[in-house]
């Protein structure tokens, strides 16, 4: 769900205003009158793959286009329709297409919770056995695409959550090196404050930015097998759930957040968390990888990032989580089931090295999902992003990607709640109860 | 049934006649006419009908459909019975964003209705610069939705426009979070949608002034009535059908309340400012759970349809007399 930047636009889901209703509606009026995507498609006879992604706006929609013509010219025989489509009318987009009987044949997929649960519709391709000699070259990250064992997407790019935050202002505080331990963080907290500064800048107005606070609390507090047992069986039942909402509680106690945090939004305008940080209105923001990029539009200061270090989410001493795991996801995509075998073939084409760089130099990928384009990355806070990534114990999807997608929009609900004073810690665990027994 | 009823009227003197009888025609020797007649109605009414039932009433039922079953979208439906509704009404969020409708719904017409009523009797006189006036009040309504929000999102941020400007004229004391405080975001909305609606209003009832006769007014200033008792005895009586029109679609308007709460606030902090069609975009279409979806969109539609049906049985009735009240009542 996390997203690149521009388009992380909730405003733009105006447009989907469109109600459940009406998409049902539409669902079943949507007719079977493509017949290119045969299942019976071959790489020998002319294949058209309609093809969604949420690139939408250039540079990176004419980085996609030029590497399906890459590819049309290697394979004469397949041609692509490409719909690069607003990331938030794709989210609404998808669901309704997978509904009918002509899905696209390639479309955006975050995996986790969200494409087991499209999965359910038959519409997936099961890529496990085509992709089994290549997909390693990916490393773990490629597990995160699977549901129930089997490999649903393939990922192109990568994204981890971690502080953003104003080497300037830092300074100016007296704190000389980023903090390891909550400890550390605390005291650098209060030592921001001391000088006036706004410590933290968190966009609650969006919810998921709250959600990436507990979720990193429940990674330092919970065990890897504790939380991938969470995912799988749906169940908090160890201490530790309770816990890091009690962490959070206590953090929250020292109010680090800007002024009228619940109504700032991420990512829309001067104003919002990102805003804030481009503009030095506030030391730090928890955020992921895509948040430089994302300032671009919004900092007055066009050597903004020249001012910007990275650290990640700090131990807590003794606690039982394994140090060092990341809160992270990506973007991929998925084939269809009736796309026919060009389209595992072109995702594997995607994961080369070869696009894979491209991808880098041209920004379209932060952080690559194959290795071999990491030395690609020129940005010196970037390396130390994925220098982090790679050398990371684990990576938890975020929890709203990880889990079925009605219980981690109520988990994220929930932690909003709290961020605005209302529940308790086990309030999240029992919301997060609730919402698996409501499925 | 209106539709076909009122558009035969129109159409054809004959069929008039007919339906007011209330009964059906007995077939006269006309056949062939009669069924030249039909056909053209059934060309005429054809796109119109096919849109209504490809677009409402089909949509309607598939909702009502869906409501009783369990399902993401994607996996087999499992039949649910009432369990989303009794879900939906046993679920406080959901039943604090009705109430926020109904308070929407309640200072619309409290506060926007006299409002409305005063700016257009005061832009109904001969003032200087009346129409720059008039042009200044409805130009907010010519805004889309999407972008009325998206301003006000960015002037109501902490030291926004809204801050300086109310510190700028020495309120600085009235300064609130105004997004961001579950007490008083609802009201905050509140002030934007009047800000954005008020125009409709104030030009409905200027056109339903500028039926209210001349001679009336002579009449009762010949009379020696005041201008307070031309207003409360003449114009404010006459004024009631449109006053009565715009109370309906402000009060459907804030019951379907939507996009101007999606931007700005996407229903919180902690869903203080949700309303029914927030919450279910939210807990339907977003969480992919389209049988609860529609089982929300059902309760929202009745509560639409039970305030308009009444509505018009009881307010509208004699505005409309003759329309549809004839086949409602």
């Amino acid at each position: 769900m996390r997203f690149p930047a521009l388009a992380r636009r909730r405003w733009g889901a105006f447009a989907l205003a469109a109600t459940v209703v009406f998409a049902a509606a539409a669902s079943g009026c949507s007719s079977n009158s493509n017949g290119s995507n045969s299942p019976k498609a071959s790489d020998t006879g002319p294949v058209t793959l309609s093809w969604w992604h949420n690139r939408d706006q250039d540079p990176a929609k004419g980085v996609w286009q030029s590497v399906a013509d890459a590819y049309t010219k290697a394979h004469p025989n397949v041609t692509f329709k490409i719909s690069p489509t607003q990331n938030e009318a794709l989210k609404t987009k998808v669901p309704v297409a997978l509904q009918s009987s002509d899905p696209p044949s390639i479309f955006q997929q975050w995996g986790g919770g969200a494409e087991a649960t499209q999965a359910q519709s038959g519409k997936l391709m099961d890529m496990t056995d085509t992709v089994k000699p290549w997909i390693s070259s990916l490393g773990n990250s490629a597990a995160l695409w699977q549901a129930n064992g089997k490999q649903y997407g393939i990922p192109y790019d990568l994204h981890v959550v971690g502080f953003w935050y104003r080497t300037d202002l830092f300074t100016q505080a007296g704190i000389s090196a980023p903090p390891k331990t909550l400890d550390d963080f605390n005291a650098d907290i209060a030592k921001l404050k001391t000088a006036g500064i706004t410590p933290i800048a968190v966009g609650s107005k969006d919810k998921w930015p709250d959600a990436f606070w507990w979720s990193y609390f429940s990674l330092r507090e919970c065990s890897q097998d504790t939380i991938k047992s969470m995912v799988k069986d749906l169940k908090m039942t160890d201490p530790c759930w309770v816990k890091a909402g009690q962490d959070l509680a206590t953090f929250l106690g020292s109010k680090p957040f800007q002024n009228a945090f619940l109504g700032t939004p991420a990512q829309q305008g001067a104003g919002s968390s990102a805003g804030l940080v481009a503009n030095g209105k506030a030391a730090m923001e928890l955020q992921g990888d895509w948040d430089l990029p994302t300032m671009i539009p919004l900092a007055t200061d066009k050597n903004y990032a020249s001012k910007l270090g990275w650290f990640p989410f700090p131990d807590i001493t003794g606690a039982p989580g394994t140090p060092g795991a990341a809160l992270g996801g990506g973007d991929g995509f998925s084939c269809s089931s009736k796309a026919g075998p060009s389209c595992p073939d072109f995702l594997k084409y995607l994961s080369s090295t070869e696009v894979q760089t491209k991808l880098v130099q041209t920004s379209t990928a932060t952080l690559p999902a194959n290795p071999a384009a990491i030395s690609a990355i020129t940005d010196p806070t970037l390396k130390v992003v994925q220098t982090y990534l790679s050398g990371a114990p684990f990576i938890q999807l975020y929890y709203d990607q990880a889990l079925p997608t009605a219980v981690g929009n109520a988990l994220n609900d929930a932690i909003a709640n709290f961020f605005a004073g209302q529940g308790s810690p086990q309030g999240i665990v029992d919301a997060f109860a609730k919402a698996v027994s409501n499925q | 049934m209106t539709t076909t009823d009122s558009t035969g009227r129109v159409a054809t003197p004959a069929t008039t006649v007919r339906t007011r009888a209330g009964r059906a025609p007995a077939r006269p020797a006309r056949r062939r006419t009669s069924i030249a007649k039909r056909l053209e109605l059934l060309l005429l009414l054809a796109p119109a009908m096919i849109m209504f039932i490809g677009f409402v009433l089909a949509p309607i039922a598939a909702a009502v459909y869906y409501g009783f079953y369990k399902w993401t979208g994607f996996s087999p439906r499992v039949p649910f019975g009432f369990g989303n509704y009794k879900r939906a009404l046993h679920d406080t969020v959901f039943l604090h964003g009705l109430g926020h409708n109904l308070i929407i719904a309640v200072l619309s017409v409290a506060l926007q209705l006299p409002l409305s009523i005063a700016i257009a009797l005061l832009l109904n006189r001969r003032i200087p610069g009346r129409a720059v006036l008039r042009l200044v009040v409805f130009a907010p309504y010519v805004l889309s939705e999407a972008i009325t929000a998206v301003v006000w999102l960015l002037m109501l941020q902490p030291d926004g426009l809204v801050d300086h400007s109310l510190r700028a004229i020495g309120l600085g004391s009235l300064v609130q979070q105004w997004l961001a405080n579950t007490h008083i975001v609802l009201y905050t909305l509140f002030i934007v949608i009047t800000w954005k609606y008020i125009g409709f209003g104030v030009i409905l009832l200027l056109a339903g002034l500028q039926n209210v006769p001349v001679e009336l007014h002579e009449a009762a200033a010949i009379d020696g009535a005041s201008s307070w008792q031309v207003t409360r005895r003449i114009v404010l009586p006459l004024l009631g059908p449109t006053i009565r029109i715009w109370i309906f679609l402000s009060i459907i308007g804030s019951l379907q309340l939507f996009d101007l709460v999606w931007i700005m606030t996407g229903g919180g902090p902690a869903n203080a400012s949700d309303t029914m069609a927030t919450y279910l975009l939210e807990h339907g279409f977003t969480s992919y759970q389209f049988g609860y979806g529609s089982a929300v969109a059902v309760i929202l539609f009745l509560v639409c349809f039970a305030f308009a049906l009444l509505y018009q049985r009881f307010a509208l009735r004699r505005d409309t007399e003759g329309a549809l009240t004839r086949i409602v009542g």
